[in-house]
């Protein structure tokens, strides 16, 4: 008996000796580099470069330029919005994501001189590069939208997922007491790229959730204004949408594009191809177009040619490389690629970019490249999704083939992005995935 | 999911549960299922008798099981929408029995049943 139970311990140790050795995963040897590497923004994709780069490269100095102290878990707005995760659940600091031997300038970036090589801070720091990876993310223009300002959210039917956790969870509010009394929902998108084009339409699905479970949508009325000719961007997609739309009971228009709010009467301002039109609501999710933020546009990095009102920066949609600096990478928001700003496309465009950036200091041909992969759990309603996964060629390239199909609604979907999806993107930030 | 490694996976279940929580519930579910084999050795195979009242609480494991998963995740049977939804649930279900029934077993075993014999 004695014998036993110690044999037993010893197995027991021994066990979990392994499992401990076989986390520590075999890391590919690190290529050593006095480079100068400056990422400008700590977000979703800065972390995550941040973090590979470390782990890549022996000796580089990284140096990340980002102001903000915060760091904002952006897919969880949405669940914010509907009152199903508190305001917080997004929230974390900056420095927790950060590798500790990187050095982080808490200012942001004020100027690009790419010709140069440097990069001006606000403080009027100037720091000299080798590389420059730009992931600064985008800038939601607010001041474009004719009569809107942010003190209206969570008032008087206005809401705003996009803002920000907190008025995520004013619109929350607004869309609760919205769904108990019912009337005029109104839901659209802007006419600029934007992040996760599958959002307003989730928004569209889960207000219209809450109208019947709590037996509201008989006198609640919901119009989805598209922008364009098109609900999505993807036509198969598009095609399933449109079905559900219809299944739904939402009204649809088509090239319609917000210009202005007028919260005092209740409207919206849309130019069409016929002229203005104003539509009534007494709840909306104001979504502002989005373009490259100030110090992007300002620079020589966005296309000339491409997006000019938005600024994007130019690069090979397949490598994230500058087209005309080559020691420059875009990842994330603000590059110029066609499809995805989503946090999926990061954890696809990252090991991209550091495959190209640690192959031109190891002297090696880099071989990953980026198919525009992206991905969006499309919330039906609340319990279910759609695991829609697409490509630069429009095409679906789902994870999990014949078992969890892309364009049926379910639960499997739902769970993904209710538990596993703000650990994958943790995990990500860290470089682990 | 790009590169679903078994380190990514781990990597993700640590983010779900917080590294503390998940590798304390790994160990423990490791130590039960070798406690588990322990008495089977011991003993010299399943104890029958015990082994049948150990089952009687598989069913209350796998509603729990289910009921727990939907209570985190705000949804419900409702939400079922084809084939691999209900073989998830099945899944769940089925991990929440066999859990249940070993654990009960074992504490039986170890615990409550004194006249086994060296």
């Amino acid at each position: 008996m004695q014998t036993n139970r110690r044999q037993f311990l010893g197995l027991a140790a021994s066990g979990a000796a392994l499992a401990a050795a076989g986390t520590g995963s075999a890391r590919a040897a690190r290529v050593p580099t006095n480079a100068r590497i400056v990422i400008l923004g700590a977000g979703a994709a800065g972390s995550a470069l941040a973090n590979q780069l470390n782990d890549a490269l022996d000796g580089a100095k990284i140096t990340i330029v980002d102001a903000r102290k915060r760091h904002l878990y952006q897919p969880g707005f949405t669940l914010i919005g509907a009152g199903l995760k508190p305001a917080g659940y997004s929230v974390s600091t900056t420095a927790e994501w950060l590798p500790s031997a990187a050095e982080w300038i808490e200012e942001a970036a004020a100027e690009i001189d790419p010709e140069a090589r440097t990069v001006t801070t606000t403080g009027g720091t100037t720091i000299a590069y080798d590389y420059l990876m730009v992931a600064t993310g985008l800038k939601l223009d607010w001041d474009a939208i004719e009569g809107f300002s942010l003190d209206l959210v969570g008032k008087d039917g206005v809401g705003a997922v996009y803002a920000g956790p907190d008025y995520a969870a004013k619109t929350w509010q607004a869309m609760d007491r919205f769904t108990e009394e019912g009337g005029e929902g109104l839901f659209f998108r802007p006419a600029t790229e934007m992040k996760c084009a599958g959002a307003p339409l989730k928004y569209t699905f889960l207000t219209d959730d809450y109208a019947r479970k709590k037996g509201t949508r008989g006198k609640t009325n919901i119009t989805y204004a598209a922008h364009s000719g098109s609900l999505f961007g993807v036509p198969i997609v598009n095609e399933k949408v449109r079905m559900l739309y219809d299944d739904r009971g939402f009204e649809t228009v088509y090239n319609h594009v917000m210009k202005a709010i007028d919260p005092g009467r209740k409207t919206v301002t849309f130019e069409t191809p016929e002229g203005e039109a104003e539509l009534p609501y007494d709840f909306t999710n104001v979504i502002p177009p989005m373009r490259a933020p100030d110090v992007i546009r300002n620079s020589p990095l966005p296309w000339a040619d491409r997006w000019t009102d938005q600024g994007w920066v130019e690069v090979d949609p397949h490598t994230m490389r500058h087209t005309r600096f080559p020691e420059i990478f875009a990842v994330g928001d603000v590059a110029g690629v066609p499809k995805g700003k989503t946090a999926a496309s990061v954890k696809w465009q990252v090991p991209v970019a550091v495959d190209q950036l640690v192959s031109d200091i190891a002297g090696r041909d880099a071989t990953e490249t980026y198919n525009g992969y992206t991905s969006c759990p499309l919330i039906t309603r609340v319990g279910r999704a759609m695991l829609i996964e697409f490509d630069y060629n429009n095409d679906l390239v789902p994870s999990f083939p014949g078992i969890i199909a892309p364009l049926e609604e379910l639960w499997i979907s739902w769970l993904m992005k209710e538990i596993a999806l703000k650990a994958t993107y943790n995990a990500m930030l860290r470089g682990r995935a | 999911m790009k590169d679903l490694t078994f380190g990514t996976l781990i990597a993700v279940f640590e983010e779900i549960f917080g590294p503390w929580l998940f590798w304390v519930m790994a160990v423990v579910a490791l130590l039960v299922g070798l406690a588990f084999i322990y008495v089977v050795i011991r003993d010299r195979g399943l104890e029958s008798r015990p082994f049948l009242r150990a089952e009687l609480s598989a069913p209350i494991g796998a509603v729990a099981a289910v009921a727990f998963v939907f209570f985190m995740t705000k949804s419900g049977l409702r939400d079922m929408g084809g084939p691999i939804d209900v073989i998830v649930m099945l899944a769940i279900a089925a991990a929440g029995a066999v859990g249940l029934t070993i654990l009960v077993y074992v504490v039986q075993e170890m615990f409550l049943n004194k006249n086994t014999g060296e």
